[in-house]
């Protein structure tokens, strides 16, 4: 085992975590509120605001990640009236394309999510708020939102991980992440193994240690499903 | 039942009050007409068989049903009613939230908010409807544990207690509000046999005080021991009204006889 090696490529590999981890930050923040949004038009009373969301549900969710990576990146330069705009600036950004990407992406995932996890709200729950006379934005806040947190929140937690692993998209447009990275050390070595032996590592100890903070998050929302009856 | 309170109170406007109260469901009429009042300290048994409109009605009282037609008034203030495609709509939130603080309801599945310890459900609706200090409302949600007998459950989460405990926490929730009115729904029908009697028992102390309540129930015995006044809904209407006295005698309504006799054979 070449240690000396393995360890030149982890240093190198772990340049590129912090540029992973502002990928999948800014996906999942963008992508969330967009998600609420996303999520809030699929429950609303106005049939075109629902079908809208539905379709954006639909495209996302549908198509792969790499292909609308790809779109954005590539396809959206070939609109004259685009690269005018003042969106162009961040648009031929690959950086800013990988994250518009995954925060797209995400959205529909996640707008899923809330919507299942606001479903999942027992009925019971709600009439018991109604009937001691709360409505509209306190009986959500205090209530219906909290509830449905604790329904979302192992599924959330999966989808971060799948958020943190579809970052190494963003490598085919030029974005120096980590499996970026890797292509490029092993142009330069041709030891395949090694180096991708060694992304997987990285990937694999940053969704550990997402699966440890959800885990924590989780347990502290669910006490209440802790069965101790004495 | 003759409390002090219902004495006092005897001759003032009804507290909750129904005209022509219609409810359906599609093309199913579920209430057909029904007119009702009920006056302060009154202890009120609403009975019949599965499918009669019971709990439909009791629902319909605080608007978690929203009536087809007719007209509301609760402790003598007309409730907004304003008509909707297919039943009436509330016609000011507002009003109907600040009514519901003085209409209590107790579920037959409990309802308690799962996410909350038995003391935060007793002080969430004070403290964030009511407005009132923490301070104050925890000291009288302790007070009230206490009288049901769950101090040492009360940070415990509704899943952690069993049915008898989860009800009696959700009397004491509605308790809490200080209401004018309690409403229970069946209270002990979602219950194992062993664990009825300390819900009813906590309903008739309830009752020995004077409080006004509408209790949908199956409980017989308890009905007849602990109720003013028997409302038996037959098929949307008002099949029986009376004293527990006159209806469980027999001989005064054939469908009431029959309903009971039905309910003794088990």
């Amino acid at each position: 085992m070449d240690w000396p090696f393995l360890i030149d490529v982890a240093r190198q590999l772990l340049s590129g975590v912090p540029l992973t981890l502002q990928l999948a930050g800014s996906g999942l923040l963008a992508g969330g509120v967009l998600a609420v949004l996303v999520a809030s038009a699929a429950a609303s009373g106005i049939a075109p605001l629902r079908w809208i969301a539905l379709a954006h549900v639909e495209v996302f969710r549908g198509t792969p990640l790499l292909v609308q990576i790809f779109l954005i990146y590539y396809g959206l330069g070939q609109i004259p009236e685009l690269r005018d705009s003042f969106l162009w600036p961040f648009l031929r950004e690959p950086y800013w394309c990988a994250i518009l990407a995954l925060a797209l992406n995400t959205s529909a995932y996640t707008a899923e999510i809330i919507r299942g996890a606001l479903q999942a709200v027992p009925e019971g729950e709600v009439e018991a708020a109604r009937a001691a006379g709360m409505s509209g934005v306190l009986l959500r806040r205090r209530i219906t939102w909290p509830i449905a947190l604790r329904h979302g929140i192992a599924l959330y937690g999966s989808e971060v991980i799948l958020m943190v692993k579809a970052t190494s998209l963003a490598s085919v447009i030029t974005v120096a992440e980590v499996t970026n990275i890797s292509y490029r050390l092993i142009s330069s070595t041709y030891r395949a193994l090694e180096v991708f032996v060694v992304a997987g590592a990285i990937y694999l100890a940053l969704t550990f240690l997402v699966s440890l903070a959800v885990a924590l998050v989780e347990r502290r929302l669910n006490a209440h499903h802790a069965h101790r009856r004495t | 039942m003759t409390s002090p309170m219902q004495a006092n109170t005897a001759n003032t406007s009804p507290v909750i009050a129904t005209e022509g109260l219609r409810k359906h469901f599609g093309t199913v009429e579920v209430l057909k007409g029904i007119d009702f009042s009920a006056r302060d300290g009154e202890v009120i048994s609403i009975l019949g068989a599965s499918g009669s409109g019971k709990s439909t009605f009791l629902r319909c009282l605080n608007l978690l049903e929203m009536p087809s037609a007719g007209r509301l008034h609760i402790f003598g203030e007309e409730v907004g009613l304003r008509a909707g495609k297919d039943r009436l709509r509330i016609a000011n939130r507002r009003q109907v939230d600040r009514l519901r603080t003085q209409v209590a309801m107790v579920f037959q599945n409990f309802c308690l908010w799962s996410h909350m310890t038995v003391l935060e459900n007793l002080m969430e609706a004070p403290v964030h409807v009511q407005g009132r200090s923490r301070a104050e409302i925890r000291e009288e949600a302790e007070a009230m544990l206490a009288r049901v007998g769950l101090t040492a459950r009360r940070d415990a989460y509704p899943a952690q207690l069993s049915g008898g405990q989860q009800q009696r926490a959700a009397i004491a929730r509605a308790l809490v509000m200080k209401p004018r009115v309690l409403l229970f729904d069946e209270p002990t029908s979602a219950l194992d046999p062993e664990l009825v009697g300390e819900v009813l028992k906590v309903m008739r102390d309830l009752a020995d005080e004077g409080r006004t309540m509408l209790i949908v129930t199956h409980e017989m015995a308890f009905a007849r021991d602990v109720s003013s006044r028997i409302l038996f809904l037959d098929q949307g209407q008002i099949g029986a009204e009376g004293t527990p006295q006159q209806l469980f005698g027999g001989g005064h309504n054939p469908r009431f006889d029959q309903f009971v006799s039905r309910f003794n054979q088990g």
